[in-house]
């Protein structure tokens, strides 16, 4: 696999081996941002840490490492003296190895040997709450490789008294405690272990001589797992997957060949294709968005989606469609645009190795895996880069591709109206605005996560974080929700007032761009005003922060009519008038 | 395989991975004469050795390795039965 040279944060990060992290170490990290992380292990880490802070420098992020010495985890944690609290990490990883965990095992009599996994989830369980009691940080446990002793045999798999048996129990047991537990993940070192072949995780004689117990260049799997983890917590994610199609979605070529000869389905090597659709619906059913950006005739390209009975992808699942025959670098900036989301956020899939570079040249952030030439190991090879770690997942997720196809509807009606207001009039727009609760926690804190151009502070919160404000009186919150004749938007709006004696401050104002040009910046302002009358405030206070993305809401203040004062924006509650908008609202749930 | 011939290529492993040109290996040498060559770097630097010679060095080798020469030697043995 080749390493993209250029743009490093952005582009695909591909496995490296461990010398050559190490090497990364002398380098230069004064620009990018620090991130503090503890490791705890109960076996050396010392590779783990040089690997992963190797890897930050890959991805533009200085991890800022503390290493406690072996065996300490217990004492690190429960003693809250210890060097870790006085350290304050944002993420404490918890290695517990697979040859520790057989020793404790073994040391067990028959009685104990059946609830092992059960003794040690409320370790792990203990530890968790303890953190999560005295630190505010992300917990990151690595799980377990599911090794057979080879005491049972197979038998292992019919009997609670065997390690295997135990060792599977312990990580289906962690999958549950990391559903309920917000602040905690799971790096899948046995999933990369299956993946990998114990051969290659584990080095009888760096464990026997130094009781480091993985290879030394199978740290950099583990070490970029957590990175991804880390990644994704701080909004480095993927949102969209962009399409080529003849050769990349099906074998052949739809304009030469005809949609009764391209491959896909039990046409020659069509399975190949057929499983790598499926895999793409399958992400497009979690909430990652999919279009296709090809050379062809559109009614060409677009036929197989319609009439072939082996397609997997159908015309619903693309969110944005584009074949023509201009380059390809301003369709993708075309698609881009539709879906208003970064370049850093969008995958692009082309057997092409022509356009893959040249797209590559013109747009640094985007990732572009270098496809194997061989369509058989696509999916193979996707799966093992990891691109689509996420944080958190919402139910609007799955509803996204179909928001995007409504407002592709909504651009064409847009031209038809020659007044903006004649048309934000007949989109019959309707907003329910609410304060945090318990059911719009998660997309509350996911959208601060994601939202990077509408967002005038840009101060990230996570769902612990918003679940703290929501209880805290010195806070006022609001959710905004819209809806017109098209369809439902979901939750797209959010505002965070701090109250200080006569002030309300906007601590945060963010919005999806998805809801621009329609008045909701008046409707929110008008929102927040009636709240502060109300409440007998005085001023509403505004800050703009610039960030590299956050251009669009400069002047958004100075265009709401806010004086600048004193450093800040500041708007008379008493001599507010409500802005004209076309947006009714129905509930006014804040207190 | 010479002995020197082996140990010059092992100075070029070293001065790589310690990222040190001016590492010169003998057959006397410790790890206590050259400067980064610790505990952690020598896990590197064996894979390394491994790797280039395409042998595994056995865990009791590794720990009873006295200096570069003895090394060199092992290489040697182990390259010629491979």
């Amino acid at each position: 696999m080749a390493i993209m040279p250029i743009f490093a944060q952005n582009a695909v990060i591909p496995y490296m081996e461990f010398s050559n992290l190490r090497k990364n170490l002398k380098k230069d990290f004064s620009n990018f941002p620090v991130i503090k992380v503890a490791i705890l292990g109960d076996t050396p880490t010392q590779l783990l840490h040089q690997a992963l802070r190797g890897y930050g420098y890959e991805t533009g992020f200085s991890f800022d490492i503390y290493d406690s010495e072996y065996d300490q985890i217990e004492r690190q944690i429960m003693d809250t003296s210890s060097e870790l609290y006085a350290f304050q990490p944002e993420y404490v990883i918890i290695f517990e190895a697979n040859q520790k965990q057989a020793s404790q095992f073994y040391s067990n009599d028959a009685n104990a040997k059946p609830v092992f996994a059960d003794v040690k989830l409320e370790h792990f369980t203990d530890l968790v709450n303890v953190l999560n009691t005295y630190l505010s940080c992300k917990i990151i446990i690595m799980n377990i490789p599911e090794i057979n002793d080879g005491v049972y045999g197979n038998y292992a798999n019919k009997t609670d008294l065997s390690f295997l048996y135990q060792l599977r129990k312990l990580n289906f047991g962690l999958m549950d405690l990391a559903r309920h537990i917000k602040n905690l993940f799971i790096a899948d070192v046995a999933a990369l272990v299956v993946e990998y072949g114990w051969q290659s995780a584990f080095s009888t004689s760096t464990y026997t001589n130094t009781g480091i117990v993985f290879d030394i260049d199978f740290w950099p799997l583990i070490a970029k797992n957590i990175s991804d983890i880390i990644l994704s917590i701080h909004g480095k994610f993927k949102k969209a997957v962009i399409l080529d199609l003849d050769n990349t979605l099906w074998g052949g070529i739809i304009g030469d060949d005809g949609i009764e000869n391209i491959q896909i389905g039990e046409l020659g090597i069509g399975r190949a294709y057929t499983e790598f659709q499926t895999w793409l619906k399958q992400l497009k059913e979690r909430g990652i968005i999919l279009a296709v950006c090809s050379k062809n005739f559109e009614h060409i390209a677009m036929e197989p989606f319609e009439k072939h009975p082996d397609m997997v992808l159908r015309p619903h699942d693309i969110a944005v469609f584009v074949a023509n025959w201009e380059n390809k670098v301003d369709n993708i900036k075309h698609i881009q645009s539709v879906l208003n989301i970064g370049f850093d956020s969008i995958v692009y899939l082309d057997d092409n190795p022509f356009e893959r570079n040249m797209v590559r040249e013109a747009i640094a952030e985007i990732s572009i895996p270098e496809l194997p030439e061989d369509p058989s190991e696509y999916l193979s090879f996707l799966r093992s880069l990891n691109l689509f770690e996420t944080a958190a997942i919402t139910i609007e997720d799955n509803e996204r591709t179909r928001q995007y196809q409504e407002q592709a509807k909504r651009a064409t009606l847009q031209k038809a109206y020659a007044s903006e207001a004649g048309f934000l009039e007949s989109l019959d727009m309707f907003c329910e605005i609410n304060s945090f609760d318990r059911f719009n926690t998660p997309r509350v804190a996911q959208l601060s996560q994601r939202s990077n151009q509408f967002n005038l502070r840009t101060i990230r919160y996570t769902e612990q974080d918003i679940e703290r404000i929501s209880k805290d009186k010195d806070y006022a919150t609001f959710t905004f929700s819209l809806e017109d004749k098209f369809g439902n938007y979901g939750l797209t709006g959010v505002i965070i007032l701090q109250k200080k004696n006569d002030t309300a401050f906007i601590d945060s104002w963010f919005m999806s761009c998805r809801v621009l040009k329609r008045g909701m910046e008046g409707f929110m302002l008008n929102a927040i005003a009636t709240y502060a009358r109300s409440a007998g405030l005085t001023y509403i206070t505004g800050e703009y922060i610039p960030t590299s993305k956050n251009e669009l809401v400069k002047n958004h203040y100075q265009e709401l009519g806010f004086r600048w004062e004193d450093g800040l924006w500041m708007l008379d509650v008493e001599k507010y008038k409500a802005k004209k908008v076309f947006i009714n609202n129905q509930d006014y749930g804040n207190k | 395989m010479e002995i020197n011939e082996v140990i010059s290529e092992m100075t070029k492993i070293w001065q790589n991975i310690l990222d040190d040109d001016a590492i010169e290996l003998k057959s006397e040498t410790t790890a206590k004469d050259v400067e980064g060559w610790d505990s952690l770097t020598n896990i590197q630097l064996i894979v390394a050795a491994e790797k280039k010679y395409k042998i595994r060095f056995s865990a009791s080798e590794i720990m009873n390795f006295a200096n570069v020469g003895e090394m060199a030697e092992t290489i040697i043995r182990k390259s010629a039965n491979a």
